[in-house]
């Protein structure tokens, strides 16, 4: 296995130098085709980290490296969903799909001498999360997990090496998001991308991560790493093993400790002050 | 009340109202024995749209004209300040103030400063209606680029995109309902501009003509002036609420297709 993602002692500070620290002293590696998840309270700069990796923010200390090189700016091997699925209300499912066709090259430039491909492509895609009949509606016509379901389509219609996760399934109900895991899973297994969930569900990050990075408070860093080895696919079954349910509570106690502490050090700057 | 009577009688109901103030007026106009020059029955305007229909026509097109040509000025001049204090925080703030201050500014005292500049009559009626029109396009279209999803942005950007990718792919399709609502208020806009020009230094189009028309005393004239002049106002608003409506349906989401159930 090789090292396709790492963070040497990254710090990133909002607003100048006086600003807030949002992640200080973080460092990760994960490897290729490994599937990643980033817990910890909220606040914990979950979404700075996301937004360093793909070089949307520059690092304000330390280094971040993709595919052994030094990241820099925006890059272009990486697909990215939220938990508001942001499709654009006026195309239909199939061209929102392709929308990133349209940008990111060398796509971009082959797109309309290639139209019957691509297109072909993104129905296949579409037919993996079960939407094939739906291509031609538009996304308000959707439920929401149907439109997830799509924002995922879209952030693999490029076939990027690295998927980068912000709670995307933050905002269903839970039975869908647990079938979405299952599709997500399908989907990993088959092109083996190396992905990077960030979520504040402890089973979603057990049931589909293969390594589980916690995080403290604010200033974040990492302060465990758990390694999941169960085996896949996974099944909602999977969710009642001893095993699955001893690192899902490592984690919440984990977790329990940092707010704790944060809360009697907030106690302590009141006394101070 | 079953659906269909219901729609049947939306469909009929402003046809109800505008004829229940005619009758109304006619009745009052009657009864209480009010003279023309002091307020003219619908009948006595009717009778004046009739016998001054070809001078009516020939100044009511002169100011349809005016406005179009003004409207179209505003849309282009209100789209590109749109997009350029939409997209750019700096020149946002900057214009901001000036932007509000001429909003403030009443149109009517503009005018004797752009007859020094224009001279009497078209170019004058046209730089009025302009004046009017561009403003509530330009904010809307502005508002429309502002309110782009942050996380669209940051997957678009990610995957390399241009300002120029975001304004094109995402920004201005975004705009378009806010742009669509601003015309229909802009082109009333454009109209009230024109016929204030007209009224103040013009010789031709609907302003002019009712400005005569005052001077000798042929009220109901002047009312069939400022009827024509609302019919203008009526029938462009519905055809940009047509254009509207058939533009950008996604906005409204037509009630009439089914949403799609299921996880």
């Amino acid at each position: 296995m090789t090292e396709f993602v790492r963070l040497d002692d990254v710090a990133l500070r909002y607003g100048g130098p006086e600003g807030t620290l949002a992640l200080q002293g973080t460092s990760m590696s994960i490897e290729k085709g490994q599937f990643a998840a980033v817990v910890g309270p909220s606040g914990c700069g979950k979404s700075s980290l996301m937004k360093l990796v793909t070089g949307l923010n520059p690092v304000s200390e330390g280094s971040v490296s993709v595919a052994g090189e030094k990241v820099s700016g925006p890059l272009k091997i990486v697909g990215m969903a939220f938990q508001n699925p942001t499709l654009l209300p006026w195309r239909p499912l199939l061209s929102n799909v392709m929308l990133p066709l349209e940008i990111v090259e060398p796509h971009r430039g082959r797109l309309r001498s290639h139209i019957a491909e691509y297109t072909a492509r993104a129905r296949n895609l579409l037919r993996t999360v079960g939407l094939e009949d739906f291509e031609d509606k538009h996304p308000w016509m959707l439920s929401g997990g149907m439109q997830q379901r799509a924002n995922l389509c879209r952030s693999l219609i490029h076939e990027p090496e690295l998927l980068m996760l912000d709670e995307p399934f933050g905002a269903l109900d839970a039975f869908t998001r647990e079938e979405l895991w299952g599709v997500l899973q399908s989907i990993w297994m088959t092109r083996q991308f190396t992905t990077i969930l960030v979520t504040h569900d402890l089973r979603e990050a057990a049931y589909l991560a293969d390594v589980i990075f916690v995080m403290s408070a604010r200033p974040g860093k990492v302060i465990a790493t758990h390694k999941v080895d169960l085996p896949r696919p996974r099944t909602i079954e999977t969710t009642f093993d001893p095993k699955f349910i001893e690192i899902v509570h490592a984690i919440r106690n984990e977790i329990a400790q940092i707010r704790n502490e944060s809360k009697v050090q907030a106690e302590k700057n009141l006394k101070v002050a | 009340m079953n659906a269909s009577s219901q729609r049947r009688l939306e469909l009929v109901m402003p046809w109800l109202v505008i004829a229940g103030i005619l009758i109304v007026w006619q009745l009052a106009v009657m009864l209480f024995g009010i003279r023309p020059f002091v307020l003219p029955s619908p009948v006595a305007i009717f009778g004046a749209l009739i016998q001054y229909h070809d001078p009516i026509l020939q100044h009511a097109s002169f100011t349809l004209m005016n406005t179009m040509i003004g409207f179209a000025c505003g849309i282009l001049f209100g789209v590109t300040l749109g997009v350029v204090i939409g997209s750019s925080r700096l020149i946002y703030v900057g214009l901001y103030p000036v932007l509000i201050g001429f909003n403030s500014i009443p149109k009517v005292a503009v005018v004797p400063i752009l007859v020094l500049w224009l001279g009497i009559g078209q170019p004058t009626a046209i730089a009025t209606a302009f004046l009017l029109s561009f403003f509530p396009i330009a904010v809307n279209v502005a508002t429309g680029l502002a309110t782009v999803e942050p996380e669209l942005e940051d997957v678009l950007r990610s995957l390399g995109a241009t300002k120029r990718d975001l304004l094109f792919k995402v920004g201005l399709p975004r705009a378009m309902p806010y742009f669509f609502a601003s015309l229909k208020v802009s082109i009333t806009l454009a109209f009230i501009g024109a016929v204030i020009a007209e009224t103040i230094a013009s010789n031709d189009g609907i302003g002019y003509l009712m400005l005569q028309a005052s001077s000798q005393f042929r009220i109901p004239l002047m009312f069939a002036g400022v009827f024509v002049i609302a019919l203008m106002g009526i029938a462009t608003f519905l055809v940009f609420a047509y254009i509207e409506k058939r533009m950008t349906g996604w906005a409204t989401r037509g009630r009439n297709l089914q949403a799609a159930g299921g996880g």
